[in-house]
């Protein structure tokens, strides 16, 4: 074995003698902590004997854990997929050779506050059968992705101690141009020569690997960054690279760089070789520089040209502990203790295992810690070697730490406010920028261990951005809630708002004298509900921005979706609202005499514009359902024809009234072309023939006693009814718009008709009418009664055979008369209530209690007359007569009173 | 088998604590010491000891109230320092009494008060010089005339006060004398005290000698060049224009740069670490103002000397100078310059 020193010295002079070409760039600070590297240097590196165990923690790289996919007990061959990859930021593990899993449960593993994770054990079989395995030989005419994806799956992550995910480094953004691809092998730790070694042995596969690299991230450049202090490491490389180059167009520089800790930092030797900063918490190839270290461009060899996954690494064994210090071979998950024993540990000696360098390693707590693929050293110091670190002494602020920071931080600043909690200050000392090399620590004269301040304030400071984000979060949700809430209250409230206009506007029809007020008032408050409902829309729209680009689920998407949906047509309903009621009060704001009138003629319009579109539909809902009766031939299609003719008629009154009334309120004087007074002449002409025919079939029944007279009866009572209730109408016309019937065109005419019109699609003229036809009804139904009963009592006095008979049908139309008479008092209630509550119009009272009074004086009339005539049943059925009609008129005057009592006007 | 479990890293330099550093000062201060003895006699070595054991037992006293562990801190050598640096800085002359007012006081109240070391806002040496120097202004100007060097037993009986006619004994420094002449060109010209080989008589020889242990601090990375180089650039940019513009009413550069306590001032004052600018430019910028202070407080001030004033006045800014001096972190476009809020 030659000694380190006889090998070092002529190299080191023609390694040193072999100028750069290019100038480095210092970076500040830095140090020089004692090499140490002599102790493992010196041996070639070593294979080791199979493990009786092996430990695979599920998360030997940064990122996400990898998931497990296998069971205890499975039977598994070398290079079999044991996890697979949790994500993009996360890599498989493999297995290091074929054997048989024996648990998948938690280990002590290499971890800063000694805690287990999980990890998969495997029990190695002695055969060490390799899975099938496929190599791409072509590699050079394969896409960048296939081998990005074959380097992700073989479990390739950054092997020079942070193990990122090589394929996620690799796998650039669209259009990222790389100016310079950095392979490190600068290896500026103590004691660690590892990747020494391993370029000493393996340059050939490692200049093979930097050209899959070159291939997949195409860069202008292509550097190796190596400590002068690796002589055999630089000749080697440079012999690789000459050999390579022959039939290879890629360049590849070895450069040199001094001996300085911590030129490896990926930072510094970006720093170092191209001048170039990352930018704080940026990485690389945001300044077009992507670094990768020797062993990972190796593995990545291995992945695509063996199909090889990541299994085995090679590790300094190392320390005064150890008898024979060197380096191994040693695969993925081989406990620490084996390592040991390889080297010849001595227990008694052994003060401090440290996994990684003296600089930025862990140490272990225990000796069954699997060697992972970021394991670059195990370094197994004497208490001598490494003591028990010196009592902490107070800060001076001398200020070497700060000399020595790489970063270029106040290290003494960040260690007051770590240690004080001071977050924000920390950060405000670019605390996040620390890489924790330990430099400052190294220097620090009064022994404080500053980057364990550090590791503690950055996981505070972490844990505080967690929460932040957490917090965020629960605030976005909370103000989408708060958001819904608003828009439902802004909802309701404009419904509130626009029932609140109807009844105003309503009142308005009738109150003149607030009319302009009331209506500013209302417009105020449509405003008002507008401009919630049109806000709640847009907090809803951004919420649902909000949640599309979050990537909330499609679900949740949607329902907001359909929330703005509904938001934007309530709020266009409002903003209608806002102009409805801006362009009311335009309309009313020419004079105050005028202003109520117009506002009233405004609203009747609406309200039978309603009611023609109402009728309309209806109309032709119940022509549809006629067809389709008529095409499937139901039975009731007569039925559905009659009421859709019914409906027919009603549309068209109403629209007919809609029409009337735009011509009434447009001009002076109407031309109403259509004539409804003769359409109703007809009618009752139709009607009363129906009626006779109806009457004779009747008689003729009687005469012929048929079994069906009471239903012929009745049908000719209903026929009599209807024509009796056309008849009415048909005077009703003829009173209402009597200049109509003249065809003539005065004023008066136009403005009855304007006010008739809108009765007819009242319901309470409607009721009136229908009062009218029940009391013509039960006039004629009295008077059949009252004949018929004479009949019945001129048979008695005769002596007629079917008295009885006769008798029962006398009561049955009698019992007729008072139904209809109940019905009629009932009507009569009811529209004394109708008129109290809805405050009629004063006309129709005054009209139905005039035509109650003429009736109950002709009855009157009638009466003395009768008296006269001394026809005593006659005169109590007058006597009757005229007590009803009398209560009647009562009734009609009493509506008529309370109609302007109650309604505060004076006689119209 | 115990493992030591520790944070990274795992190796620490060797030989490097602050005991270690405070030594190296204190060596540093030895040919500074042994001229003002050459020159003045006794009375410093004996103030000087005297100075220290009132130190340590005074610190000792404040750690046992305390409740800390005596030896580990005694052993930082920072009481000694602050001892040495005071006792170097009051007069030769000065009685028994004089240093143990203000080693107690620099001790006890401006640092053990404060946290002890590396909390003290103020340099404790110089917070006892200003207490004994406003209290006691007769007995704090009686230096001795250069080359009349006290002998022993004068210098122990001065130490206990058992000379009632001190005056007979003690002559103006260069820095006083020309105080009182400023202006006036025949009397600065009599006054052989002001025409030493470089600057003032005597003081020319202390100053350089603080000079050279400044040196050698800096050397051996004990301290870096920024404060002093900052104070004797400060002095320099006052001195200069002024002495050009009427060397008459104001002292040239070299006289400003090797007399009283400039050099003592620059590289062992303004140096400590704990009340100091800590950031490089920040350094600088501290250095500069001592400088400038020093000069303006020399030439228009009521106090011949100015170093202790200058560095307590810079010490009260010393935070402020940090905060808007943080360098340019790698990776960051500019340097932070407060906070952002």
């Amino acid at each position: 074995m030659n000694s380190p020193l006889t090998i070092k010295s002529p190299l080191a002079k023609s390694a040193k003698s072999a100028k750069n070409s290019r100038p480095i760039f210092d970076f500040h600070g830095g140090i020089h902590p004692p090499e140490n590297k002599v102790q493992s240097n010196s041996t070639p590196i070593q294979t080791l004997a199979l493990p009786p165990l092996l430990i695979l923690p599920l998360n030997m790289h940064i990122g996400a854990p990898a998931k497990p996919i296998v069971n205890i007990g499975d039977r598994v061959l070398k290079g079999q997929k044991l996890a697979d990859a949790n994500g993009v930021v996360s890599v498989p593990v493999h297995a290091p050779t074929s054997g048989t899993i024996t648990a998948i449960g938690p280990r002590a593993v290499q971890h800063p506050s000694g805690l287990d994770a999980p990890c998969i054990v495997l029990q190695p079989d002695g055969e060490d059968r390799w899975t099938e395995r496929h190599p791409i030989h072509n590699w050079r005419e394969c896409s960048p992705s296939t081998l990005i994806t074959r380097i992700r799956e073989a479990g390739v992550a950054g092997m020079g101690g942070a193990g990122f995910p090589s394929a996620v480094k690799v796998n650039l953004k669209q259009g990222t141009q790389i100016q310079q691809l950095v392979l490190n092998a600068v290896e500026c730790e103590p004691y660690i020569t590892a990747d020494d070694l391993l370029m000493r042995e393996r340059a050939d596969d490692i200049v093979r690997g930097i050209h899959i690299l070159q291939h997949l991230i195409k860069p202008h450049e292509t550097l190796i960054g190596i400590e002068d202090n690796k002589p055999l490491a630089i000749a080697a490389m440079r012999a690789a690279i000459e050999n390579a180059e022959k039939n290879n167009g890629g360049s590849i520089e070895v450069v040199v760089v001094p001996t300085k800790y911590p030129s490896g930092g990926e930072k510094q030797l970006i720093q170092l070789l191209t001048g170039k900063e990352v930018p704080s918490s940026g990485i690389p190839a945001q300044v077009g520089v992507v670094c990768q270290n020797i062993g990972t461009a190796l593995a990545m060899y291995r992945a695509i040209a063996f199909g090889e996954p990541l299994i085995s690494r090679i590790t300094t064994i190392t320390g005064d502990a150890v008898k024979q210090p060197g380096n191994v071979e040693v695969l993925i998950g081989t406990p620490v203790s084996h390592l040991l024993n390889h080297a010849g540990v001595s227990d008694d000696k052994l003060g401090r295992l440290i996994m990684g360098g003296p600089m930025m390693g862990f140490t272990l707590h225990a000796l069954d810690i699997p060697v992972v693929k970021t394991s670059n050293c195990v370094i197994a110091a004497s208490k001598e070697e490494l003591p028990e670190p010196a009592t902490e002494q107070p800060c001076i602020r001398c200020g070497s730490c700060a000399e020595v920071c790489p970063a270029d931080l106040l290290p003494q600043q960040l260690y007051w406010y770590s240690k004080t909690s001071d977050l924000e200050r920390a950060q405000q000392y670019n605390l996040m920028d620390c890489i924790e090399c330990g430099a400052c620590a190294y220097v620090c004269p009064s022994n404080i261990p500053l980057v364990q301040y550090y590791r503690f304030a950055k996981g505070e400071v972490r844990h505080q951005v967690a929460e932040q984000n957490k917090a965020d979060k629960a605030r976005e949700r909370f103000e989408a809630r708060q958001a819904r809430i608003d828009k439902e209250l802004a909802e309701k409230e404009a419904r509130r708002q626009a029932r609140l206009e109807a009844s105003r506007q309503k009142a308005l029809g009738q109150v003149d004298a607030k009319a302009d007020a009331s209506n500013n008032i209302d417009i105020k408050a449509i405003k008002a509900a507008s401009l919630a409902a049109s806000s709640a829309y847009k907090a809803a729209v951004k919420a649902l921005k909000t949640a599309q680009a979050e990537e909330a689920d499609a679900s949740e998407v949607a329902a907001l979706s359909a929330q703005v949906d509904q938001l934007k047509a309530a709020a266009d309903q409002a903003k209608a609202a806002v102009r409805d009621a801006a362009s009311a009060p335009t309309s009313s704001s020419g004079g105050a005499s005028d202003t109520a009138a117009a506002t009233q003629s405004d609203i009747h319009m609406k309200a039978l514009k309603s009611a023609a579109l109402e009728a309309s539909s209806a109309y032709k809902t119940a022509v549809k359902a006629m067809k389709t009766a008529e095409e499937n031939g139901d039975g009731n299609v007569a039925e559905l024809r009659a009421h859709a003719d019914t409906l027919k008629s009603t549309a068209d009154a109403a629209k007919a009234a809609v029409r009337d009334a735009n011509t009434g309120t447009a001009m002076p004087a109407p031309t109403s072309t259509i004539d409804p007074v003769e359409t109703l002449k007809k009618a009752v002409l139709d009607a009363s023939s129906a009626y006779k025919a109806a009457v004779k079939s009747v008689k003729e029944a009687e005469l012929s006693d048929a079994d069906n007279l009471a239903e012929l009866r009745s049908e000719a009572d209903v026929l009599k009814r209807k024509a009796d209730q056309l008849k009415v109408d048909l005077r009703d016309a003829k009173a209402a718009a009597p200049n109509v019937v003249k065809e003539s065109t005065t004023t008066e005419a136009a403005t009855a008709t304007q006010e008739h019109a809108p009765n007819t699609a009242d319901p309470i003229a409607e009721r009136a009418a229908k009062m009218k036809a029940l009391k013509t009804a039960y006039n004629s139904a009295n008077k059949i009664w009252k004949e018929a009963n004479a009949a019945l009592e001129r048979g008695i006095r005769e002596g007629a055979e079917n008295i009885d008979e006769r008798r029962a049908k006398v009561d049955l139309l009698k019992a007729r008369a008072e139904g209809t008479r109940a019905e009629l008092n009932e009507l009569v209630d009811q529209a004394k209530a109708g008129i109290r509550a809805s405050g009629s119009d004063l006309k129709s009272l005054k009209l139905e209690a005039a035509r109650a009074e003429s009736a109950l004086g002709s009855k009157i009339k009638e009466l003395e007359e009768a008296k006269k005539s001394a026809d005593e049943e006659r005169i109590n059925v007058l006597y009757q007569e005229r007590d009803m009609l009398k209560r009647e008129a009562e009734l009609a005057a009493n509506a008529l009173k309370s109609a302007v009592d109650e309604q505060g006007l004076s006689d119209v | 088998m115990a493992l030591i479990t520790v944070s990274s890293p795992h190796t620490t330099r060797k030989g490097n604590h602050t005991g270690a550093f405070m030594r190296q000062v204190l060596y540093a201060t030895l040919p500074g010491i042994a001229v003002l003895t050459w020159l003045f006699g006794y009375g410093t070595l004996i103030n000087l000891s005297f100075a220290v054991i009132v130190a340590l037992l005074t610190e000792a006293l404040v750690l046992k109230i305390r409740g800390r562990d005596i030896r580990f801190y005694l052993s930082d050598y920072s009481a000694v320092i602050t001892a040495v640096l005071l006792a170097i800085a009051i007069p030769p002359t000065s009685p028994w009494w004089l240093t143990l007012v203000g080693v107690t006081f620099a001790i006890v109240i401006a640092k053990q008060l404060y946290g002890g070391l590396g909390m003290n806002p103020f340099n404790p040496a110089m917070v006892g010089y200003v207490l004994l120097l406003i209290s006691f202004p007769a007995e704090m100007t009686r230096w001795v005339a250069p080359n009349e060097a006290h002998s022993f037993s004068t210098s122990l009986q001065l130490f206990f006060g058992h000379i009632g006619d001190v005056d007979a004994l003690t002559g103006a420094t260069p820095l006083d004398t020309w105080r009182t002449w400023a202006g006036n060109a025949e009397q600065l010209a009599s006054h052989p005290i002001l025409h030493g080989n470089v600057a003032g008589m005597g003081w020319e020889w202390v100053n350089l000698a603080f000079l050279l242990g400044g040196l050698y601090l800096i050397a051996r990375g004990i301290i870096t060049w920024h404060i002093p180089a900052g104070v004797l650039a400060g002095v320099l940019a006052m001195a200069l224009p002024f002495w050009l513009i009427d060397d008459i009413r104001y002292g040239d550069p070299l006289f400003h740069l090797f007399s009283g306590a400039t050099m003592l001032g620059a590289f062992f004052i303004a140096t400590d670490p704990v009340s100091a600018a800590t950031s490089r430019n920040g350094r600088l910028i501290f250095g500069f103002l001592i400088g400038v202070l020093v000069w303006v407080i020399r030439t228009f001030g009521g106090y011949p000397d100015a170093m202790a004033f200058a560095v307590l006045l810079l010490n009260l800014s010393a935070p402020t100078i940090d905060y808007y001096t943080q360098p340019r972190t790698y990776g960051h476009k500019a340097a932070k310059r407060g906070a952002r809020k």
